[in-house]
């Protein structure tokens, strides 16, 4: 008998073979990370790009607001001064997949970068650098999110 | 094709802060239209930048970017009249080159 979980865990895993042989065509372009950018949660995203859980660090920052009026844009800015970063990420923790945006970090480079990020709801913002061999530093913070704007 | 970014860089000791507001939809694949069927996802997925023609930045960008997307980020040891090339491509294999001047 195949219960609705089977089948889900098929369709899960057909959809797998589809993106890997490249057949999902939106998503078919060289160094675009699915896993990372569909993962629920943010040990599964860092996970995608190869790193340890991590560990909280005083040498990542992350800049944002305590409170976002408005959710579909909060301003926020990652920045490491960890030695040999190669990745910076910016996580929510609560939407509907975590990872908001990767930057690699080249020598010419500072590793900080501001942008701004879509929250559903209020969450824990993840900042994480990851370090040449993958180790792992974040910074988080909670930011609360009102709808529609009234400041409540 | 995309309206062009808005890129500006400025030169301050010996390194130059580049911002950069990006135009596209940015929609996520979560919201629903009028009829109740799902809005396909259509968001850029990569960014990179050039300094004087070299690759220096790259990034993969998620649907949760907002709207109009906005970047900033130094370049170390660029100087005034350097040139700052940003390219972003979205899900759809869109792509838009823009070009600035550090000033």
């Amino acid at each position: 008998m195949t219960t609705r979980r089977d089948a889900l865990k098929q369709s899960l895993a057909l959809a797998g073979l589809l993106g890997a042989t490249g057949l999902f065509p939106q998503y078919a372009f060289a160094g675009f990370n699915r896993t990372a950018f569909d993962a629920r949660s943010v040990n599964e995203a860092l996970k995608a790009y190869g790193a340890s859980a991590p560990l909280e660090s005083k040498d990542v920052t992350l800049t944002a607001p305590d409170i976002a009026e408005n959710g579909a844009v909060v301003p926020m800015t990652a920045a490491s001064t960890i030695a040999g970063v190669r990745h910076l990420l910016v996580l929510v923790e609560k939407n509907p997949s975590a990872l908001v945006a990767k930057f690699d970090v080249s020598d010419v480079v500072e590793p900080s970068f501001a942008t701004r990020a879509k929250m559903g709801q209020t969450s824990d913002v993840y900042a994480v650098a990851i370090t040449a061999d993958g180790k792992a530093f974040f910074a988080k913070k909670e930011v609360k999110v009102t709808l529609g704007g009234c400041g409540g | 094709m995309a309206d062009p970014m808005r890129i500006r860089a400025q030169s301050s000791g010996g390194s130059a802060v580049v911002r950069v507001l990006m135009s596209h939809e940015m929609e996520t694949g979560q919201r629903k239209d009028s009829a109740g069927k799902v809005i396909p996802a259509w968001h850029i997925i990569e960014v990179t930048a050039a300094h004087n023609g070299k690759p220096v930045l790259s990034a993969e960008w998620g649907p949760a970017v907002a709207k109009n997307p906005f970047l900033q980020f130094t370049l170390k040891g660029a100087k005034a009249g350097d040139k700052v090339a940003i390219t972003w491509k979205d899900n759809r294999g869109d792509t838009r080159t823009d070009e600035a001047t550090v000033s």
